[in-house]
């Protein structure tokens, strides 16, 4: 027989292992529990503007009042009109007074000025918004001489660095130099997009790559991510930050990047061989294309007006080709969403996520297409009339249906500046898709734009141009990297600790002339590294389930009603089974929520759970002292984010003020398809109880202030430690506001 | 009833490993997903379990339809329960043959890396970090047991 030591080892093994077990499911679910949140949140933003360009595509204007407010709402701003000269006088008008004591910039940039910096930066110095204007002129006339897809060779540095996602996160980028080295002519770097928003130090990231790129432009390289885009940073931080850092520019530079980030290129060829581009692919991505195209019309991937007159050509090359990548969304807001088969926007995540093979992209060919679109112009103008009576607009009878693709192209409206249908779908397939396992290729729908592709697309594209490796970024990992697709993908992700102190380690990948990556690891932080794997594991785990609290808090009233339908006796409690059920189908995360019932849910007696207090228990946590009623506090709660980029939008010339009248009614149009309901009066006595000098204008700031001091004073009294959510709309997961 | 809050119990944890949701995860999984469902297997009574799950010819995945079964019915008969915390203390006390209440590190790498079924570098570092007070190289282990015990509740 065994020995007694054999024996007690054994044990005490069996039990050990079990306890690494149960340590790892709980990762996993957090993790889940980041991510999902996240990606509901990046979906959430692709409906609202979903929303919003619809409307500019289809709203025609009766009278000058409905004209105004449009024009007010949905202005952009494209500056590729503007003369050299307007552009020159940006900067060179603004004075940097003596007392000013950062870095100054002279151009043509030198090396030691790009170092200087990056170490001024390090000190937490901050870059006069002239030589940050300058900088950017600079950039960006740099960048118009690039092609679309830069060609590097690694015969000249002999290594090449390619660096994933930054957003904003300063430490990390400032580790890498300091790690890997700083650039030059020996050392090559490219950075695969997504620089900012979330990390509170964007501004400083492009200031540093840009003059590193400037300084040494045939080493380093820049592609343009998801997050390059003003439509995403409004709702993800970067617009906030550069307000805030530059009170008096701000706006000028925000404008300015809207030009520099259309003007970034698309993906980087080493070799010949490695293809480095930020999201993905899809199996109708073409090279060439995309080679070809201009890449300046796509100034976002969330808002696209697009050349009418082409419009039809496409749909007829639509249903001739197979139909499966991203295809242009049928709007997720109309009635008719709900009565043809569902789109891929309106299938639930966790459905569409998981469905698998199962889930298939409509074919249009598979309905009468005259129908279809008579149908959708009917629909739409119901919704429309809909609208601008929510809004307060006279109703107006139409005396013919207008139709969404009869108008011909306006020549005035600058339609050589818009791209055509093709071409924007070729670039948000590259800037949003995702590899799966599976093989073919799907929409995207957990993130709402881009694909999924599988390994077969991944071979399908590799030996179509001869290449042999994917390098892209995109998503978080934690590791900082993963290989997928049989080692023919590579995920690089650049930011540490993305979700939280502890959540994942950065890495970047060197190549060498033999292109075999080669990965270096990293977690810019402070201490984690001396924390146990249970502790940081237990720190990760305590923000993720403070901030699914808050979203369930943020649905208590959908929850209640879910809850009553498990409990037809009015007893008032229902089992844990049904509460996992009622909670998925009301929050649509896709979440083990019988994993982490223990933890969300506290000593329930047999299986079962009062659910009214359990309920009352999330407010308590999240309730201010303020006076605010719980319902519209959760109801605003849910759409904090929707609220501040309805904010931006309507402030389109970031003047900081909206006026009541325009909250109003854009709250109205908002809310209704949406399906919110909170009164006007609500939404109204709030506005004015913000409007402290009663003037009718609303400072966006003071109203967003509102909400961080009710956040902030919510979190008071619990753990100090981490009192920043890890809301995706927030700055990112660092230190709360010094406001 | 029992048995539908059991398939409800398997299918969560199971999903958690679902990567593609497609209803298979990688068998290297499976040991974590089985023990987080409660149970407390041998590395031994592990490997039996995952040949009763595997396909006929490996495919290095599991499928869901042949795992629930297998899985029901461990937790219906309540196997593999997991170990009390006395149990657990009788066996560091064997090991302590001098009866001083800790053991050094060296003790119990030897004994955790060449007796039973023995831990592989990663886990026997993972248990150190843990386990051993840096000051005097050694483990309490009636203080690390308890410690650990609380952390799991």
């Amino acid at each position: 027989g065994k020995s007694k030591a054999f024996k007690a080892a054994a044990l005490i093994q069996r039990w050990y292992r079990r306890y690494m077990a149960r340590l790892e499911m709980r990762r996993r679910c957090t993790w889940s529990i980041f991510q999902s949140i996240e990606y509901a949140g990046q979906q959430d933003q692709v409906k609202l503007h979903d929303f919003f360009s619809y409307l500019v595509d289809h709203f025609t204007p009766r009278n000058h009042n409905e004209r105004d407010f449009l024009n007010r709402m949905f202005t952009e701003e494209r500056f590729a009109q503007d003369s050299e000269m307007e552009k020159s006088s940006d900067f060179e008008s603004i004075e940097v007074p003596d007392s000013y004591t950062g870095p100054r910039l002279s151009f043509p940039l030198l090396p030691d000025q790009a170092t200087a910096l990056v170490e001024a930066f390090r000190l937490k110095q901050q870059l006069h918004a002239r030589y940050v204007l300058n900088l950017l002129y600079e950039t960006r006339k740099h960048l118009a001489q690039l092609p679309n897809i830069n060609r590097v060779s690694t015969c000249y540095s002999e290594e090449i660095t390619v660096c994933g996602d930054l957003h904003g996160q300063l430490d990390d980028l400032i580790f890498i130099f300091y790690k890997n080295g700083l650039p030059s002519p020996e050392r090559a770097y490219v950075f695969n997009g997504d620089f900012v928003d979330r990390g509170k130090e964007s501004v400083e990231i492009l200031m540093v790559l840009f003059a590193f790129m400037l300084v040494y432009p045939k080493e380093f390289h820049l592609n343009r991510g998801n997050h390059e885009d003003h439509m995403v940073n409004l709702r993800y931080g970067f617009t906030k930050e550069v307000l805030h850092k530059y009170k008096t520019h701000g706006k000028k530079i925000l404008r300015t990047l809207q030009d520099v980030f259309c003007w970034l290129p698309l993906a980087t060829l080493v070799d010949e061989k490695v293809l480095v581009l930020h999201g993905g692919i899809s199996d109708r991505t073409d090279l060439e294309f995309l080679a070809k195209l201009d890449r300046h019309k796509i100034v976002s991937t969330l808002r696209c007006k697009m050349r009418k007159e082409s419009t039809k050509q496409e749909e007829e090359k639509k249903t001739a080709n197979q139909p499966s990548s991203a295809q242009e969304p049928t709007p997720w807001f109309l009635p008719q969403s709900r009565s043809l088969p569902s789109t891929p926007f309106h299938l639930r995540p966790d459905k569409a996520h998981r469905a698998g093979r199962s889930c298939s992209i409509p074919c249009p060919g598979a309905l009468d297409r005259q129908e279809l679109s008579r149908h959708a112009r009917r629909s739409v103008d119901l919704e429309l009339e809909r609208c601008r009576q929510q809004a307060g607009f006279p109703g107006i009878k139409e005396s013919e249906e207008p139709s969404p693709l009869a108008s011909g192209p306006d020549p005035e409206s600058g339609e050589l500046l818009e791209p055509t249908q093709e071409e924007w779908r070729q670039v948000v397939d590259i800037l949003w898709s995702d590899p799966m396992a599976q093989e073919g290729c799907k929409a995207n729908t957990v993130r709402g734009g881009g694909c999924y592709f599988g390994p077969d697309v991944t071979e399908q594209l590799l030996e179509r141009y001869s290449l042999q490796l994917l390098i892209r970024s995109h998503e978080c990992k934690p590791e900082g990297y993963e290989f997928c697709h049989n080692r023919k993908v590579l995920t690089i992700f650049s930011a540490s600790n993305y979700y939280e102190v502890g959540s994942n380690r950065g890495a970047y990948v060197k190549l060498g002339p033999s292109l075999t990556p080669h990965i270096v690891q990293y977690q810019a932080n402070k201490g984690t590294h001396l924390l146990t794997m249970r502790q940081r594991i237990s720190r990760v785990e305590e923000s993720a389930l403070r901030a699914l609290r808050k979203k369930l808090f943020a649905h208590s009233s959908d929850l209640l009603d879910e809850f009553k339908k498990h409990d037809a006796d009015k007893t008032g409690i229902i089992s844990l089974s049904d509460w996992a059920a009622a909670v998925e189908s009301v929050l649509h995360l896709g979440l083990p929520w019988r994993m982490l019932r223990p933890q969300l849910v506290n000593s329930s007696t047999d299986n079962m759970l009062e659910y009214k207090t359990w309920l009352e228990s999330l407010a308590k946590e999240q309730l201010s002292r303020e006076n605010i009623q719980s319902s519209l506090l959760e109801k605003l709660y849910r759409n904090r984010s929707n609220l501040e980029t309805i904010f931006r939008i309507i402030d389109s010339d970031h003047s900081g003020f909206i006026s009541l009248d325009e909250f109003r009614q854009t709250w109205k149009l908002f809310s209704s398809h949406m399906n919110i309901d909170i009164s006007d009066n609500c939404i109204c006595d709030l506005a004015r109880s913000i409007d402290f000098n009663k003037d009718g204008q609303i400072d966006i700031n003071e109203f967003l202030e509102a909400f961080r001091l009710v956040e902030q004073s919510c979190s008071e009294g619990r753990d100090s430690a981490c009192p920043q959510s890890t809301d995706t709309s927030d700055g990112g997961p660092s230190s709360p506001d010094p406001h | 009833a029992i048995v539908a809050d059991f398939h409800k119990k398997i299918k969560d944890a199971f999903e958690v490993f679902d990567h593609e949701s497609n209803n298979t995860v990688d068998v290297r999984e499976i040991g974590t997903i089985i023990r987080s469902l409660g149970c407390c297997p041998t590395e031994g009574e592990l490997h039996d379990l995952i040949a009763e799950v595997e396909e006929e010819e490996p495919t290095g995945f599991i499928r869901y339809e042949k795992f629930l079964p297998v899985m029901t019915k461990v937790l219906l008969e309540r196997k593999y329960r997991p170990i009390p915390e006395d149990v657990l203390l009788r066996a560091f006390e064997v090991l302590d043959t001098a009866k001083h209440g800790f053991l050094t590190k060296e003790e119990l790498i030897k004994y955790m890396t060449e007796e039973g079924e023995p831990f592989s570098q990663e886990e026997m570092e993972e248990m150190l970090s843990a386990a051993i007070d840096p000051e005097s190289n050694s483990i309490n282990y009636k203080e690390y047991i308890t410690m650990m015990v609380i952390d799991e509740n």
